[in-house]
């Protein structure tokens, strides 16, 4: 390894200390679940779940980025690693997600019952 | 390591190894590719997981009211507290990974040690919390009853607060003994009976006018449907089997899915923590008699790092998707 190594103390802590700070507002609002943001959906699903699965992104990217130091890698890594797993979530949560609403709906308004 | 590859001569070395187009080594590299593949199998799980939920939405448990416990704190309802813990647990000890990978960097062994020592320590403590929270989840709280459609149906007082079995159930004169292999005529065995049958449990519900019928629908105001008293003496008719805990056909918290699915999705993630805290081991002792010492470099702490980090980055979706949303 020719590239000097600089110590990354600092920005270790301050990473653990972000993402302590967001499982903490995580915990806090799924214990008190504010009406406004419980009661209220976008896209079928509640605001306070639309708030969890954002802050979950967050948590995720600075684990990838600063503890699996992701940032230090050249852009190619970086792309073959990052890009690949993001269409494919995306595009599997899209067809099963969708197929999902689909049966439940199957089952309310149709004949089909599997509870009876 | 040659950068130009301009010449015909180096031509033959560009696929001949030691050519590194991505500036990582060949074990890095892997390691990266195989987190790629592992997180995609995540992924299917937990959108697999989407997929039963959006199914069954109505009727889905509701998180909060599944995982309640705290250790010491009997009958005390916590929800989140002990998952929320367990997170810190696992982020602290991705911290100290990290830091280890820090002074491995500076080939400082001593504080290697220490580090990884740290993390193998908070890895032990996450599975063990993991332990814990399956036994509560196995063992159950309340107790329910499930129709012969396969609902479930559960019991509150007056102010919808949650009633036992065991508070109200009468004692029947009646016996049924367990299915043993030693009395069975061919492979026949059962698991264990439920403390109370269903007529006892139908019995101590007429016995007690206040207790009503708790279903598994979600209403609008996402709380659980409660039956008004004659519609529950209704559907108590109904009753074809007493469930108490959970495991992969019955489930006392509502849906089957969700308790297959819980078992399946955090026992595998359970299962890498624990593959984790081994290679952590092997390469604690490595670092321990100084094999990297010698090697000139700290590498091998990078790869299980990552390895360690992707569990990390795994939990923090488990978490959102089984206690959160």
């Amino acid at each position: 390894m020719s590239h000097e190594h600089v110590s990354n103390t600092k920005r270790i802590w301050t990473v653990f200390g972000l993402l302590s700070i967001i499982t903490i507002v995580e915990v806090i609002f799924g214990i008190i679940k504010p009406a406004s943001l419980y009661m209220n959906s976008f896209m079928a699903m509640s605001l306070l779940n639309w708030l969890f699965i954002i802050l979950t992104l967050v948590k995720a990217y600075y684990i990838v980025w600063a503890f699996m130091h992701i940032e230090g890698e050249k852009s190619t890594l970086k792309n073959a690693v990052v890009l690949p797993v993001i269409f494919l979530v995306l595009y599997l949560l899209f067809i099963l997600l969708t197929e999902g609403n689909y049966i439940y709906e199957v089952f309310k308004n149709s004949t089909i019952k599997w509870n009876f | 390591m040659e950068a130009t590859v301009t010449t015909a001569n180096s031509e033959e070395k560009t696929w001949g190894g030691g050519n590194e187009p991505m500036k990582a080594s060949y074990g890095k590299l892997m390691m990266w590719f195989f987190i790629v593949s592992d997180a995609l199998t995540f992924s299917g799980f937990l959108a697999a997981y989407g997929f039963s939920r959006f199914k069954f939405i109505e009727t889905w448990p509701l998180a909060d009211e599944v995982f309640t416990h705290f250790p010491f704190m009997h009958g005390v309802s916590a929800p989140m507290y002990y998952v929320a813990l367990m997170t810190f647990i696992l982020i602290f000890s991705s911290v100290t990974m990290v830091l280890a990978v820090d002074a491995g960097h500076q080939m400082k062994k001593n504080k290697v040690v220490i580090y990884m020592f740290l993390t193998i320590i908070g890895g032990m403590i996450f599975v063990g919390s993991q332990a814990w929270e399956w036994k509560n989840f196995i063992k159950g709280e309340y107790g329910a009853i499930e129709t012969k459609g396969g609902s479930l149906l559960q019991f509150v007082d007056k102010e919808g607060h949650r009633v036992a079995l065991a508070d109200f159930a009468t004692t029947l004169p009646e016996e049924r003994e367990q299915l043993s292999r030693s009395k069975g005529s061919w492979f026949m065995s059962e698991s264990s009976l439920p403390s109370y049958s269903v007529a006892e449990v139908q019995a101590g519900f007429k016995a007690h006018p206040d207790l009503l019928i708790r279903t598994e629908v979600i209403t609008k105001e996402k709380q659980k449907t409660i039956l008004s008293r004659k519609d529950s003496e209704l559907r108590l008719t109904q009753a074809s089997l007493v469930v108490e805990g959970a495991n992969l056909t019955h489930n006392e918290y509502g849906s089957k899915l969700f308790a297959d699915f819980f078992f399946f999705i955090t026992g595998f993630h359970g299962f890498h923590v624990f593959s984790g805290i081994i290679i952590n081991i092997i390469i604690f002792f490595n670092v321990l008699v100084g094999t990297y010492e010698k090697r000139g470099s700290y590498e091998m702490v990078e790869k299980v790092g990552l390895y360690w980090h992707f569990v990390d980055l795994v939990w923090v979706f488990v978490f959102t998707f089984f206690y959160l949303v």
